[in-house]
């Protein structure tokens, strides 16, 4: 695609217009209940310390594999919401085999890694296969699977979960400590390091813009989300992409755990983070499914969610504000979105037709002629 | 389908979502706002008490998703906050858990805490034990307390672990409801089968077998976890109680929280007895079901951060566990309704030989 400057200001403009319309709101709805709209700003914008930084993107890294899952579906006019079923179920197995510690330090990460892929990829498999063979909507049975997770991974950590005297959390077997991942220190001044699965991130994050952008097998996946009845004339097999992408989708999913499995929780119990896949959603729509796109939008909203414990700390109030604040980000991205897509094609559609009267301009005379 | 509205069906699904965890988020957003003005009503409470000199104290607390207004665990923390800030006269800092948090969130949520200033912070809930262990590693010169954990995680110098004898207090209601059966069958109601709340029907089926050996002991757990919701689930509560009160047992005593509101109504509908926890909820409970609330057992979370700011109050600093058994008045059985008025001197018998250690009360199952 040829950079267009009057097509990327175009890009910048729906995100930019989001955050304001949000900024706006929010202000509004502070102002309705009562609180200090300036002093919530004020320490919202505040420079966050190195320690919170590194918070900020160790926040990112997780949201941003958890975005890329959904993103994969997204470009494919799939609807993956099954991305939080998927990557606890996946967490779950990953840690289950790590926390046996049959194989040396690095080896057993990597292992338990491509498990959790399998894991997660089975278990959008489940979802893809209904899609393809019942017509059933991925929205609806992923949904489903989502819920069904939730009680099939409970009932397994039950089993296994190892039992601390005076503690009341249930984990499974923490993994071994060679296995543990100690992290980067890139922040200066942080006492608190980057994820190691940074790397994972970044690599997915470039085999995402790849596979996608670069390869036979991301074309026929774009084609098919923008038109299947086109994607089938060229010869694409959509059941066979729908499948595909789908797993895709799942085992990217599987990654969402990994850097909090290895970086932070060392085994997964009742600790462990949970509903990273629905801001994953989030994320993926903010980021345009774009691979930077969403890098941004992935650190946006881990600095909101780190504010959260300042805002209630430093302003004195409620730390759902957040919530609220990445809400109306949200319903404003889709309509800054649709606002900005109108106005897309009206200038397209001036465009062409000042072609087409410049093309008739040319022609007429030579009509004129005959 | 149009991709808006594919972005729309999803959004929607986001929002319910967000909605699901609105049940307990919209209490709390009210509790927050609540609590955003109870800091200063306790305040003002505090200067309307003319407290004895401004206190050194600057207390944070961290309190477990819910926070101060969910009626039950953060609340009797606070009440125990707000005490020792009406007497002493300090102005306490409240934070609040927020959903889908990781171990990396509750220790954001201390560290700034800890850079505010607040010398004397109280995590809520053992959620936060492996974050209080590290802040407090990191921190030598904070003081922090844990309610509920006392396990390695937490454990530190500068640490006071507070865990309570729960198995103890039910071993009384456990005794009282075996007193008290007429059918020599009862029931225990747990929320989430974590090892806490096993503690409780421990305690409470070694209550009831030491008045009745051969009484007959129906129990089950709302949910398993990870799923926390047997917590904050009247619904299932009911079912639960429903079936307990239907297959012959005519008192169940619950140690499931927000859930036990529907253990009442079930108890209402068979016209049986219920048992409460934690707070006297005879007094709190809604006005209709209040009547068939036999008696409750007490877990006295305000008496124990009363007391860790008192000690700092006075310049000593506790660390270390520290059990608030039924010795120590931690756990306790409430009379209120005079339902158990005429068992009180058997039920404080049996306290007595706990508290002299005659009867060991088990903690597990």
């Amino acid at each position: 695609m040829k950079l267009d400057p009057k097509r990327a200001l175009m890009t910048l403009a729906a995100p930019v217009l989001a955050l304001l319309i949000a900024v706006v709101l929010t202000s509004l709805v502070l102002f309705a209940l009562g609180d200090p709209v300036r002093d919530v700003w004020i320490t919202m914008l505040s420079a966050p310390k190195p320690r919170q930084i590194t918070n900020i993107v160790n926040g990112a890294i997780v949201l941003y594999l958890s975005a890329i899952a959904v993103a994969v579906g997204f470009r494919m006019n799939l609807f993956n919401i099954g991305v939080d079923g998927q990557y606890r179920v996946a967490a779950f197995a990953a840690a289950i085999f790590a926390g046996q510690g049959w194989l040396p330090g690095f080896l057993n990460i990597i292992v338990a890694i491509l498990i959790a892929m399998l894991a997660g990829g089975l278990w959008a498999s489940i979802a893809a296969y209904l899609k393809v063979k019942r017509g059933v909507s991925e929205v609806i049975s992923t949904i489903m699977l989502n819920a069904i997770a939730t009680g099939v991974v409970a009932w397994l950590l039950n089993k296994v979960a190892v039992k601390v005297k005076g503690s009341n959390a249930t984990n499974t077997q923490e993994i071994p400590e060679s296995s543990q991942l100690e992290g980067f220190k890139l922040i200066p001044g942080a006492n608190n390091r980057i994820y190691t699965l940074l790397i994972l991130a970044i690599i997915v994050g470039f085999l995402y813009w790849f596979i996608l952008g670069k390869t036979r097998f991301g074309f026929d996946l774009r084609a098919t989300g923008r038109s299947e009845t086109a994607a089938v004339a060229s010869g694409v097999k959509v059941p066979r992409m729908v499948m595909t992408s789908m797993i895709a989708s799942g085992a990217l999913a599987g990654l969402v755990g990994m850097p909090l499995l290895f970086g932070l929780d060392h085994s997964y119990g009742t600790t462990f983070q949970a509903g990273l896949g629905f801001a994953g959603i989030g994320i993926a729509l903010l980021g345009r499914n774009h691979p930077v796109g969403i890098a941004l939008a992935a650190l946006l909203w881990s600095y909101l969610d780190t504010q959260s414990n300042a805002l209630q700390i430093r302003a004195g109030v409620a730390p759902e504000l957040v919530n609220i604040i990445q809400g109306i980000i949200l319903f404003a991205i889709v309509i800054a979105y649709e606002l900005v897509r109108r106005a897309d094609i009206r200038l397209e559609q001036s465009k062409v037709a000042k072609e087409l009267a410049a093309q008739r301009a040319v022609r007429t005379p030579e009509g004129a002629q005959a | 389908m149009r991709p808006l509205l594919k972005v729309a069906a999803a959004l929607s699904v986001g929002t319910m979502a967000l909605a699901g965890c609105g049940s307990s988020t919209s209490t709390e957003s009210s509790s927050s706002a609540a609590g955003s003005g109870s800091a200063s009503a306790s305040s003002s409470e505090s200067t309307s008490a003319a407290p004895a000199g401004d206190s050194k104290l600057m207390v944070g607390i961290a309190y477990d998703v819910g926070g101060r207004g969910d009626q039950s665990f953060n609340d009797a923390a606070a009440a125990g906050l707000d005490k020792a800030a009406g007497e002493f006269g300090f102005k306490p800092q409240e934070a609040t858990a927020v959903n889908d948090e990781n171990d990396a969130a509750r220790e954001e949520r201390l560290n700034q805490l800890v850079d505010a200033g607040f010398t004397h912070i109280i995590a809520v809930g053992y959620a936060y034990a492996g974050s209080v262990g590290k802040v407090a590693k990191e921190n030598p010169d904070v003081h922090f307390a844990i309610i509920d954990d006392d396990s390695d995680d937490s454990k530190g110098d500068n640490v006071a672990q507070l865990t309570f004898a729960e198995n103890e207090g039910s071993f009384l209601v456990g005794a009282a409801a075996a007193l008290k059966s007429k059918a020599g069958h009862i029931g225990f109601v747990g929320g989430v089968n974590v090892q806490l709340i096993n503690k409780f029907e421990a305690g409470y089926v070694a209550g009831a077998k030491a008045v009745n050996p051969d009484i007959k002991i129906e129990s089950t757990y709302l949910t398993q976890p990870p799923d926390m919701s047997g917590f904050g689930d009247p619904a299932k509560g009911e079912t639960a109680a429903d079936g307990m009160f239907q297959k012959g047992a005519d008192i169940v005593y619950h140690a499931a929280g927000g859930s036990g509101g529907g253990v009442f109504a079930a108890a209402k509908k068979a016209k049986g007895w219920a048992i409460g926890v934690d707070k006297d909820q005879a007094l709190i409970a809604e006005p209709d079901v209040r009547d068939v609330i036999l008696t409750s057992m007490l877990k006295k979370l305000d008496v124990a951060v009363y007391e860790y700011l008192k000690a700092a109050q006075g310049g000593e600093e506790k660390s270390g566990k520290i059990v608030y058994d039924l010795k120590a008045g931690g756990v306790d059985y409430a009379t209120t309704g005079g339902h158990i008025d005429d068992i009180k001197p058997k039920l404080d018998e049996y306290k007595a030989k706990i508290v002299s250690g005659e009867i060991k009360v088990p903690d597990e199952m």
